[in-house]
């Protein structure tokens, strides 16, 4: 069969977390499985900039669909962690309240959580919240714990997921970007701006922040979808004021409020801010949030300091005006799921995502039949900064390229990055997220001459061509022999 | 598991690596020299510019040329050099000190040592550190990052450039840039005064038309992919005044903005740091808080002439070798205390019985200075320095007979230092 006639069971649209635990639960299934994503790379739209919490699941009511995901999410983390091996963690959550009137939304909170059955979930006194976190501004009048709480590093998480269900049979296509969808007889035609077409029995559109978009060119429903932008600052290893759980606000009406997140990998975030926007490529960041930020997080966490940033970044939250997720199939077109509005909780509801719309396909006529040889299994990646003395020694011995390191913040060997490049990441931040070479404190100044040289050796291309992330962001302008100086 | 076993240790083969490492070998002390980068020399091989050695050679040479009269010489001596060598971890114990290292060729060993220098030098603040708002896109680098590029590995990394910052690379990088056919658009510093040497103003961008906007500061970053444009804001009275605000349209922006010392693996061993520095707290000796680990060059404080590297580094090495002999074991010594006007002053204590030399570095600009030592209220030394200004680092000695054998509490009198 001619691979253009070859029409797929599932095309998934959009290869974020939402996207990437959908592929990877029908892997498991004999089935032909497409996933669509417009960026150079996966997990490189809204995914790249997630906070990085599994949520507890107090948060959110319990009539809503987010809080149902939400529980049976976090359940799931294990399991998947076992699974995948991406870096997880689960440290536990602080909610910490400063007057009587915020213990009054605490004991909400609580119980919010009993009610959606949060579990080991407990009401702390002053003491007991400053015995588990001793972290805390002792102004501190007493707050929430939820044991259940985690982080996890968002991009391993959405990479292990897609890599799982490559292995299992799944395609992938990056730089597809949707730009229609025609019904034909009993399938979907999908067409890419780049003028590539792919034929699908059953199209999911978890598309993040153009969900609206991928709905309209399917001529299914209309809404919107508002971006809300969240800025964060990245702080360095060992920062001072490096708390052990995640510590939050008392919520405020619409958002969970500046945190202080201890990442699974040993540096200290702050943020998000929350503030609706227009443009869905705005990725700015401003003066005044920063300040905003760290007014916010050092009330709560008094020694954390400015002065300990390495970076700071944005990231847009794709929601709808009902504030929950959007997930059902499409009342105008057949085959056609919408996962849309997929905001915080997203990243700790997605495994249970992947799940709810496998059932939703299923009740839609598609035909699950488990494989026999499904292997839900992904080996432990090797990182050099994690290993003993000796079991270095004998990396080294059977590569020498584990001893080459390339990141030294990091500490990131040259094995690694290609291994990232093998893998189909191939641009500047596609191996940053991948092996945290250029994520340290030098931001790259000291390892990004010797990633590219890496990059063009590997896969056999210019340096000039290489790029930062995909379209026009390249690197370098011009090899010195080319230049002409003449003219 | 391998081990190599070494008098001293050096990590760092730049400036302040070679010449502790040649004072040191001279007195026939086994030393091994580790670098991460496959070659001798450091940062200085892509400084291709000249100004180097005029103070320690009397003449002036490229950054290569002054590497060279180190690097021949250290191939003549008994040093071991183990290059392309990462070193991982550095754990201090009470009479060995020993290295992690990590390499392709040799693979993973520890060097033990009865000391060891730290000589690992500094890293370039970025964009991330200062917080410039705007958009991430491609084309940010720092301005030794570009240096590197195009010098070792010859790639241009953009056309049109605005370089953040006067610091000494950024304005040898607008010449340089300058030269292979980019177009600099300007110079921004948010300091009234430029942070790099005048020398450099004058060759770099003076001579080549290049305007240098003083007071200014980046207030907005443009561009998805790769920088499309910076926003320019003029600061009045110290605030941003928006109005008056300009556009750049550039692809490519370099920031010079500062070093840092790299101390993370100092700080790895619990090694002490001077918050004002970003380098380890050091005594007289240019010993750490760990008993027999030294330190010099860029990595205790970032210096602006790397022939002031140099000679600290040498002043160093006879350090090392007077720990190793026992001869500095029982020495007294006072605390330095910084003052008025002054940024820090290294190193943090002084001896009685023979000559100090401090290195320090004013916080205001200023004519017709006097630098003022007292030992509690009696002046020890007044020194009249014809300008000051923070980018130059300025140096002091004082003879051991200008200094008063007071006792407080067991302790020599500390001595004060402050600019009026």
């Amino acid at each position: 069969m001619n691979i253009k006639e070859k029409i797929y069971d599932v095309a998934v649209i959009g290869a974020g977390c939402c996207g990437a635990s959908i592929v990877r639960k029908l892997s498991a299934y004999d089935l032909s499985v497409v996933l669509l994503e417009k960026c150079v790379d996966i997990g490189f739209g809204v995914s790249k900039a997630n906070s990085g919490i599994i949520h507890a699941g107090f948060h959110h009511p319990v009539t809503s669909l987010k809080a149902r995901l939400e529980i049976r999410g976090n359940l799931m983390f294990d399991q998947l962690h076992y699974e995948l091996n991406f870096p997880f963690k689960r440290i536990g959550i602080i909610v910490a309240a400063f007057s009587i009137e915020e213990m009054k939304t605490v004991e909400h909170l609580y119980a919010q959580g009993i009610a959606n059955g949060v579990p080991r979930l407990e009401v702390c006194s002053r003491e007991r919240i400053l015995s588990l976190e001793p972290q805390l501004n002792p102004d501190v009048v007493g707050g929430l714990f939820a044991p259940t709480g985690g982080i996890v590093e968002p991009y391993r998480y959405v990479f292990a997921l897609v890599e799982s269900a490559e292995k299992n049979g799944v395609e992938v296509k990056k730089n597809f970007t949707v730009w229609r969808g025609v019904r034909k007889e009993d399938y979907w035609m999908i067409e890419s701006k780049e003028g590539e077409f792919v034929k699908a029995k059953y199209v999911v559109n978890s598309a993040g922040l153009y969900a609206d978009e991928v709905s309209k060119a399917f001529n299914a429903e209309e809404f919107k979808i508002i971006p809300r932008k969240g800025e964060e600052f990245l702080l360095q290893r060992n920062a001072r004021g490096l708390p052990s759980h995640v510590i939050f606000p008392v919520p405020g009406k619409h958002t969970k409020g500046v945190l202080v997140i201890p990442t699974v990998e040993g540096t200290l975030m702050v943020g998000p801010t929350a503030e609706e926007i227009e443009d869905k490529e705005d990725l700015s960041t401003t003066y005044q949030n920063l300040e905003k930020v760290f007014v916010q997080a050092t009330y709560m966490v008094p020694k954390i300091s400015r002065r300990e940033i390495i970076t700071s970044f944005a990231g847009l939250r794709p929601t709808l005006p009902s504030n929950d997720f959007y997930i059902e199939p499409s009342k105008k077109q057949p085959n056609f799921i919408q996962v849309a509005g997929i905001q915080s909780p997203g990243l700790t509801a997605s495994p249970a995502i992947g799940e709810y719309v496998k059932d939703i396909l299923k009740n839609c006529g598609l035909k699950l039949i488990e494989k026999t040889d499904y292997d839900p299994y992904l080996p432990k990646p090797v990182k050099v900064r994690e290993l003993s003395f000796e079991e270095l020694e004998r990396l080294i011995e059977s590569d020498p390229r584990y001893g080459n390191i390339v990141c030294r913040c990091e500490t990131v060997s040259e094995a690694e990055i290609i291994e990232a490049i093998r893998k189909g990441h191939t641009t500047l931040d596609g191996i940053k997220f991948y092996t945290r070479a250029g994520m340290g404190l030098c931001q790259g100044a000291f390892c990004s001459y010797r990633i590219l040289k890496i990059i063009a050796r590997e896969v056999g291309i210019p340096i000039e061509k290489i790029t930062k992330r995909g379209g026009d962001s390249w690197i370098i302008y011009k090899r010195l022999q080319d230049i002409d100086l003449n003219q | 598991m391998k081990e190599k076993i070494y008098d001293v240790a050096i990590i760092g083969a730049g400036a302040a690596g070679m010449a502790s490492a040649l004072e040191i070998a001279s007195t026939g002390a086994r030393v091994v020299v580790i670098d991460r980068e496959p070659h001798l020399g450091g940062i200085l091989l892509q400084c291709i510019h000249n100004g180097f050695g005029l103070h320690l050679f009397k003449e002036e040479l490229t950054g290569p040329e002054y590497a060279e009269r180190f690097i021949s010489e250290i191939k003549r001596k008994d040093i071991d050099i183990l290059l392309n060598s990462t070193a991982t971890r550095m754990a201090v114990f009470q009479t060995i000190k020993q290295i992690n290292v990590c390499s392709s060729e040799h693979g993973v060993f520890k060097v033990n040592a009865k000391a060891i220098v730290l000589a690992m030098g500094c890293r370039e603040r970025n964009r991330g550190n200062l917080g410039i708002p705007g958009t991430r896109p491609a084309g940010i680098f720092t301005a030794g990052l570009a240096q590197r590029l195009l010098n070792i590995d010859g790639y241009l990394p953009g056309k049109r450039v605005v370089i953040v910052g006067s610091g000494d690379i950024g304005l040898i990088m607008a010449r340089r840039l300058t030269w292979t056919g980019a177009e600099v658009l300007g110079v921004v510093e948010i300091l009234p005064y430029p942070s790099g040497l005048t020398r450099n103003i004058v060759q770099c961008l003076y001579d080549y038309d290049i305007p240098l906007y003083l007071s200014h500061v980046i207030t907005k970053i443009e561009g998805r992919d790769r920088v499309e444009a910076v926003e320019v804001t003029p600061l009045e009275n110290g605030i941003p005044n928006q109005s008056k605000s300009f556009r750049i349209e550039c692809d490519t922006l370099l920031f010079s903005v500062g070093l840092v010392p790299e101390n993370e693996l100092t700080q790895s061993a619990g090694i002490k740091i001077n918050p004002e520095t970003g380098g380890p707290i050091v005594d007289a000796r240019l010993m750490t808080s760990a008993e027999g680990v030294f330190a010099c060059g860029n990595v205790l404080h970032v210096h602006d002439l790397v022939d002031w590297v140099s000679q600290e580094a040498q002043l160093c090495g006879k350090e090392v070798v007077a720990f190793l002999e026992g001869k500095t074991r029982d020495e007294t010594q006072g605390r330095v205390s910084v003052g008025a006007n002054l940024k820090y002053v290294i190193p943090n204590k002084y001896r009685l019985k023979t000559k100090n030399r401090f290195s320090m570095r004013a916080l205001v600009v200023q004519d017709k200075a006097t630098l003022m030592i007292k030992q509690g209220e009696r002046v020890v030394k007044r020194l009249p320095l014809r300008h000051v200004k923070p980018a130059e680092m300025f140096h002091v000695e004082i003879k051991s007979e200008d200094l008063d054998e007071v006792y407080e509490n067991g302790e020599p009198l500390p001595l004060q230092f402050s600019l009026e």
